[in-house]
């Protein structure tokens, strides 16, 4: 049995405005595994995968890669993001330094690659994602799915063990989901989906957890979680 | 891209035509904004005051920047040297207080010139290079990058606003609603502020922005450098 690359055991978390938000969810992820989140709006997908990039803390345990969060150093936390890329929901708030290539080019130098390696990683991922053509653009020209690439870039050049996409489809048309699923098949980390639209997540994933109230309330394939919760759209 | 986008693209010269002035190494442009300073404030002549002027019109064509706009810019720091120069005048003559307003304006109008010819973030690691505190840097790039924010927010309310407006509101109804929407614009701004640090947190962020590499310092810098450092010298000590 694979050791997981991500435990989750009994986390909790209440905002600061006394919203409990996580309530008691346990979680794991394979290497090399992909795993659909759903649920409704503020059933607590987001909220759990910011905890995975320790971007919140809350009550319980989370390990990643063998790293436990609660009481982290800063040092270990800069580990920790490096091995698990958070791609935002909204490419635009990913986005935010003046050219693709200087953005794409932050996670790597922030982890302490120099300018040259970063920059080299920075083309290296852009040309595999689609984006050599842009380099040199603002990210704000870009269209919805360029944007969505380019954020997915930032993330893939700081060579995550995990990726966790939030709501990857928004805003994108029909080809521009196709190429996101064909582009995501060829990638070979372990993936999170936190999605709404279930034809994406049984495309691509072999899991599903279902998350309701701030707890996990069924686990099993796209499909028997999808007609359980009755989660198809029509 | 929308109006308050494009407004804001117009302001900051982000669409102006690469010039041989932006080509210039940012480190270059601003010591030759330092060496243009230091002789301006130490003058006292109005011949020299016009030719300081004439250098500066120069630098605004080799920049292929529009000049009546950046003249007007220049002019938004009159209004605070014009008290100084008032409270100047009033204890030691009008000799003494009107080179003042002469040298903020010209001050003033020399540093939009670099600005407007010097892409942000290549003149912050400029800035970095002259050793200027790190947290005066960052403050500068993350203000650069809400304004961004703060247009793309106003685009959309804007947008949202106009495709439900009436035309029978009265202009108390209107002000009213522009006032309350000013402050929801620096609500929903503040979160989409927030939400941009939070990547930057997931992405590895310290608190220093990384630069790529920096621009090579090359023979048009140092010519560029040499003119820009010698023609105020001269006019500070020739007229």
């Amino acid at each position: 049995m694979p050791v997981p690359i991500i435990e989750v055991k009994a986390l909790r978390y209440r905002y600061p405005d006394g919203t409990l938000a996580l309530d008691g969810v346990d979680f794991h992820l394979d290497p090399g595994e992909t795993v659909a989140l759903l649920g409704a709006n503020g059933s607590g997908k987001t909220t759990f995968a910011f905890h995975l990039n320790g971007l919140l803390s809350g009550e319980g345990s989370v390990i990643v890669a063998g790293h436990a969060l609660t009481g982290i150093s800063a040092a270990n936390l800069s580990v920790v993001r490096s091995r698990v890329g958070l791609v935002f929901q909204d490419a635009d708030e990913q986005l935010f330094l003046p050219t693709v290539l200087e953005d794409v080019a932050f996670g790597p130098a922030n982890l302490g690659d120099s300018q040259e390696v970063a920059r080299e990683k920075a083309i290296a991922v852009l040309q595999q994602v689609g984006l050599s053509a842009v380099l040199d653009k603002a990210p704000y020209h870009l269209s919805a799915g360029e944007k969505r690439r380019a954020a997915l870039a930032g993330v893939l050049a700081m060579e995550p063990e995990v990726l966790v996409l939030d709501e990857p489809t928004t805003s994108l048309d029909p080809p521009g989901q196709r190429d996101l699923v064909k582009l995501l098949r060829e990638l070979p980390q372990a993936k999170i989906l936190v999605t709404h639209d279930v034809e994406f997540a049984a495309a691509l994933a072999t899991r599903a957890v279902f998350f309701e109230h701030g707890k996990v309330a069924g686990e099993g394939s796209v499909p028997d979680i999808v007609q359980r919760f009755c989660w198809n759209r029509f | 891209m929308g109006t308050a986008e494009a407004r804001l693209k117009a302001a900051l010269f982000t669409n102006a035509n690469p010039s041989p002035l932006r080509r210039i190494d940012a480190r270059t442009k601003l010591a030759a904004l330092l060496i243009f300073l230091i002789p301006l404030s130490t003058t006292v002549s109005w011949r020299a005051y016009l030719l300081y002027a004439l250098c500066l019109f120069a630098a605004a064509i080799f920049a292929r920047l529009p000049l009546p706009k950046l003249l007007l810019r220049a002019a938004a720091v009159l209004p605070f040297s014009a008290a100084l120069t008032l409270f100047v005048w009033w204890s030691r003559g009008a000799a003494a207080a009107l080179p003042l307003l002469a040298k903020s304006y010209l001050s003033t109008l020399a540093v939009a010139i670099v600005m407007a010819a010097t892409p942000l973030p290549e003149m912050a690691r400029a800035l970095e290079w002259a050793k200027v505190p790190s947290i005066l840097v960052l403050v500068l790039q993350f203000l650069y990058r809400y304004l961004w924010v703060t247009a793309v927010q106003t685009q959309a309310m804007t947008l949202a606003a106009r495709s439900r407006a009436g035309k029978t509101s009265s202009p108390r109804a209107q002000f009213r609603a522009a006032a309350g929407s000013l402050g929801v614009l620096f609500a929903r701004s503040s979160e989409r502020a927030e939400g941009i640090y939070q990547a930057m947190l997931a992405r590895g962020f310290n608190g220093r922005f990384p630069a790529l590499a920096l621009q090579r310092f090359q023979l048009r810098d140092a010519a560029f450098l040499l003119l820009a450092g010698i023609t105020p010298l001269a006019i500070r000590f020739c007229t």
